[in-house]
């Protein structure tokens, strides 16, 4: 298909739908506790939706072939910025992070050793 | 000037001599408009990433912090801004087929629904004011761990704030495009700034939708 070549108006409005019934079904997850995956879900719902809107509004489907490597870079690098940041914060032995009302007196340093932040003297 | 514009044909499109034809022209100007969406996308990306970081801190604070956000205004704003992406898209659909006056009407409506959405922002944002949500000074939010409640409003006002800025650069763009269009600007062989327009305003709805269920969703179970 050249990049050209329209795509019937009736697509685009199959497109909208779903987009409409993914923002409901996101609205509707969010209020069911999945503990952890509550992120998970909303975010691989957005991933779809994101998806639906680069590939048919876009047109990233007709594109030349250049504009696909360059929205991959950019996905893979902001993939590596994200990933290895929480990649510090979520293996750290302590996950202890106490509310600032009660950082009062605590030893700086989060235990590495395993050892919950305590408190000084 | 007047008389080159006066005597140059609009349709078929000039090619620039650096092109060999006005498919590789267009084709240039769509990588260009990727590339800058590209690089706007690490742009929100590494401010999206800071938020992930801190969510993963202090996750209790921020869900229940997303509480202070109203659903209802975040799903009918995500609900125009999807409708806006939409009719943009049928206005790209008439300059390839059915011409002029039906491409101003979608552009004008895509035009009109970003104006509603920043009105609905707007009402959010002044009604964060009314309740002492926002962050600094007048910060009046009491109960537990208002600190960190504190750091998840900066980032609402900080990634919405953005988010409405592009909003606005958006709408000066369709105002422009309008005007392009009112003046037979465009033609089925030659819709360049439309497409790439477009792909700026989709970009803007991207954004959204990301940031609809992280700052909006997240505490709702």
């Amino acid at each position: 298909m050249s990049r050209h070549d329209v795509t019937p108006a009736r697509t685009y409005w199959g497109v909208f739908a779903m987009l409409l019934a993914l923002t409901a079904v996101t609205v509707s997850v969010a209020e069911i506790d999945l503990g952890a995956m509550n992120v998970v879900v909303a975010l691989a719902i957005a991933v779809a939706k994101a998806s639906l809107v680069v590939f048919f509004f876009m047109g990233l489907r007709f594109g030349a072939r250049m504009s696909r490597v360059a929205v991959v870079t950019a996905i893979v690098a902001v993939l590596l910025l994200i990933g290895l940041s929480l990649d510090d914060v979520l293996t750290r032995t302590s996950r202890t992070y106490l509310p600032y009302d009660q950082l009062d007196g605590v030893v700086p340093g989060i235990g590495l050793d395993g050892v919950s932040p305590s408190r000084g003297e | 000037l007047r008389e080159v514009t006066a005597t140059a044909p609009l349709s078929p499109p000039h090619v620039a001599h650096q092109f060999d034809d006005a498919e590789q022209q267009f084709d240039a100007s769509i990588l260009g408009m990727w590339v800058f969406v590209v690089q706007e996308i690490m742009f929100f990306g590494a401010v999206l990433g800071a938020f992930g970081v801190y969510y993963f801190m202090y996750t209790d604070a921020f869900e229940a912090a997303s509480n202070h956000l109203d659903l209802t205004l975040g799903a009918v704003n995500t609900a125009v801004l999807l409708a806006s992406s939409l009719s943009m898209v049928l206005s790209v659909h008439a300059a390839q087929t059915a011409g002029r006056s039906r491409q101003i009407l979608w552009l004008v409506v895509t035009f009109l629904l970003g104006g509603v959405f920043l009105g609905i922002k707007a009402y959010e944002y002044w009604h964060k004011f009314e309740e002492g949500l926002v962050p600094g000074p007048g910060f009046r939010f009491a109960g537990a761990d208002a600190a960190h409640h504190e750091l998840f409003l900066s980032f609402y006002f900080a990634l919405t704030g953005l988010h409405a800025l592009h909003m606005v650069v958006g709408l000066g763009i369709i105002a422009t495009l309008i005007v392009l269009a009112w003046r037979n600007w465009f033609s089925p062989t030659y819709y360049t700034p439309v497409e790439v327009s477009g792909l700026y305003w989709h970009f803007v709805d991207l954004v959204w939708i990301f940031l609809f269920p992280l700052l909006y969703l997240l505490g709702r179970h």
